[in-house]
């Protein structure tokens, strides 16, 4: 296993590694279990396929367990997500049986292994209710919002926080996203893994070959933006705004996502954007499977210009990855892209799609600032934005709640 | 008092003494102490204090009774937190007069305070208010200005820890320093004027127990001003104070 944590020095550097271990240390043999509901799909899964192996060679015993649910769960959670996220939804009783039902079903297979672990970390609400039916724990429960809850649709943030108001602390991206709650509220942004296929270098060659592999012309522009078909990554305002620039400049523009086993609404979006590339031959609408993730490493590194005009976000590591590989990227002024998107220096932040259409033409424009704002943004991911800082901040955390949460907390052995 | 100072390498074998009564020198940490230097390392967490503003006088009211560790947080947080490493302004009050308020001279004012100039939080919360205050009896308007986005205040938690590296000799430091975490700088650079008697950097204050011998390079480490650069870059010329230092003292 420390063949694992040699690899991240190699990327991160070894007193970065050095300083994991330093916090590992008086957590070792503490036994930790995640609680999410997807194991592919979407941000969440990607950074616990890789927290697991590196909390485990650092010494704790940690485990990823995710809850079995059905269609009327996910249906009632992705209202749930909407519903933090700003969006009026129904909430039927008939649903929120449906969700209680499905945290009963999983509390009874998953009880024993949730009461006996020192920290139980529960990963946005799919399985928020589990806390209340694990009457007997004996550790630190927290509950991780991945979700920008700053202005919840009321009523689904009074059911939540029933479930959630029990927990010994809450996680949030940022302090924007943060709802008031009678705990600790701890601020930590995710990550990227910089050694997962989606962010590893890779060969000019293995890069170079999705021109071909989508009929993508090498000697014009291409914008890319990568996300689920989901309202909020406004994939409408990108083909708007594509279409503003194009009259200007040559222009390609790729829409790559997939779906998650619960996002149910992805194929209503997918078909809207359907409606609305029509018969342009230069927007390819690419529906990659869960696992495409050289793919789009691939299609991130061929593209000139990356876009994540989201109207509303949690943190945006869609953002982080192409940041990562030197690309700038046009964000909605929104959630945690603004905390990546530095305007005017990793790249612009834009309101409309004619302010992306802008910001396209200006970037294709001036190619030097493009590459200039290409460097600033892989330097401000690898300073900030990296799996090794987030699990430094998991692991002090934890340390934290276990001494106390006191303003100082002092390990010396 | 007499006290003999440690024998550092490549120094002679006759003791240095050292007499209470050497002529007067601004240094800090001047204590005949020799303990050895117990290498640490730390982690700042973040959270929320649920306290955000989006006026000037809404800000105002909140620095007078936000936690202290909120006010460390907004001018040193930076260093150890996610953070674009060339800022316009280097604290985030500042960042968000310009950002938030689009006041440029509550900004400049804002961005000009040192914090190593404070005795403690407390001073350094009256000169955030004092300006604050100048700011509003300048311009009624700004007093009524909604920000474009709010402030929140996010206070800090600090996790120190033992690394088990333990320095008896100040020419281990030069290595030691080199291969610190950005943790282990911040502690013994930054927080440690926050706790240490003589306000000053843990290095300086282990070397005045030396007495006198290392006056020139604690002269050095005092001169380095730690609010505009990053830890890499703070670490990065501590190494370099130590590593010319010792280099300079063999010659």
């Amino acid at each position: 296993m420390s063949d694992l944590l040699d690899q991240y020095a190699q990327a991160v550097g070894q007193n970065v590694i050095g300083q994991l271990r330093h916090l590992a240390a008086p957590l070792k043999g503490l036994k930790v279990v995640h609680v999410n509901s997807t194991r592919e799909g979407g941000g969440v899964a990607e950074i616990l396929h890789k927290f697991i192996p590196l909390k485990n060679a650092l010494g704790l015993d940690v485990s990823w367990e995710v809850i079995e649910g059905n269609k009327d769960f996910f249906k009632v959670t992705k209202s749930f997500h909407n519903g933090l996220q700003g969006n009026t939804v129904a909430l039927t009783d008939r649903l929120l049986a449906a969700y209680e039902k499905v945290n009963q079903q999983n509390a009874e297979r998953l009880r024993p292994k949730l009461e006996e672990a020192d920290v139980v970390i529960i990963h946005d609400p799919q399985p928020a209710a589990l806390l209340s039916l694990c009457p007997n724990r004996r550790g630190k429960w927290i509950w991780r919002c991945h979700i920008d809850a700053s202005r919840p649709y009321r009523p689904v943030w009074r059911y939540l926080k029933g479930w959630i108001k029990d927990y010994d602390a809450s996680i949030f991206s940022l302090a924007e996203f943060a709802r008031r709650l009678p705990h600790p509220l701890y601020l930590i942004p995710p990550s990227i893994d910089p050694l997962s296929e989606k962010n590893m270098d890779l060969p000019a060659k293995e890069v170079h070959s999705v021109f071909s592999k989508f009929d993508l012309d090498p000697a014009r522009p291409i914008i890319l933006q990568v996300s689920r078909f989901d309202r909020f990554k406004d994939p409408l305002g990108v083909i708007e705004a594509y279409r503003l620039a194009k009259k200007f400049v040559p222009l390609q523009l790729v829409l790559a996502g997939g779906g998650a086993s619960d996002d149910p609404e992805g194929q209503i979006v997918l078909d809207e954007v359907n409606a609305a590339v029509g018969d342009d031959d230069d927007i390819h609408v690419l529906l990659l499977p869960s696992d495409a993730h050289r793919t789009i490493n691939a299609l991130q590194r061929a593209s000139d210009i990356v876009l994540q005009k989201s109207i509303k976000e949690g943190f945006g590591l869609t953002v982080t990855e192409a940041m990562w590989k030197g690309r700038p990227v046009i964000g909605g002024d929104t959630g945690g892209i603004r905390l990546q998107v530095i305007n005017h220096y990793t790249g612009f932040l834009v309101r409309t799609p004619e302010g992306a259409a802008l910001r396209i033409r200006y970037l294709l424009h001036h190619r030097e600032k493009l590459e200039t704002m290409g460097r600033r943004a892989k330097r401000l991911v690898k300073e900030n934005f990296l799996l090794t800082r987030h699990l430094k901040e998991y692991l002090a955390l934890m340390i934290s709640l276990l001494r106390g949460a006191e303003e100082r907390i002092e390990v010396i052995s | 008092m007499v006290a003999k100072a440690k024998k550092p390498q490549n120094e002679p074998e006759e003791p240095v003494v050292v007499e209470e009564s050497t002529p007067d020198l601004e240094l800090p940490g001047l204590k005949l102490d020799m303990k050895p230097f117990d290498v640490r390392d730390c982690a700042l967490l973040s959270l929320a204090t649920g306290v955000s503003v989006q006026t000037l006088r809404e800000f105002r009211e909140a620095l007078l009774s936000v936690h202290p560790s909120s006010i460390y947080h907004h001018f040193w947080g930076r260093l150890l937190q996610a953070h674009f490493d060339e800022p316009e302004y280097n604290n985030d009050f500042a960042g968000w007069a310009i950002h938030g308020l689009d006041d440029r001279s509550l900004a400049e004012r804002l961005a000009v305070i040192d914090p190593t100039d404070y005795e403690d939080i407390e001073q350094l919360r009256t000169e955030v208010i004092d300006i604050v205050e100048q700011r509003l009896d300048e311009s009624e308007l700004l007093a009524w200005t909604r920000a474009d986005q709010p402030f929140h205040f996010i206070r800090a938690q600090i996790v120190v820890l033992g690394t088990g590296i333990r320095v008896s000799d100040p020419v281990e430091m030069v290595k030691v320093i080199s291969e610190m975490s950005s943790g282990g700088v911040f502690y013994h650079f930054i927080d440690a004027r926050t706790r240490t008697e003589e306000r000053t950097d843990d290095f300086s204050a282990w070397l005045g127990g030396y007495g006198y011998e290392y006056v020139d390079l604690i002269r050095e480490l005092v001169m380095l001003d730690p609010y505009f650069s990053s830890l890499k870059e703070i670490r990065r010329k501590l190494a370099a104070i130590f590593e010319g230092y010792f280099q300079g003292r063999a010659q």
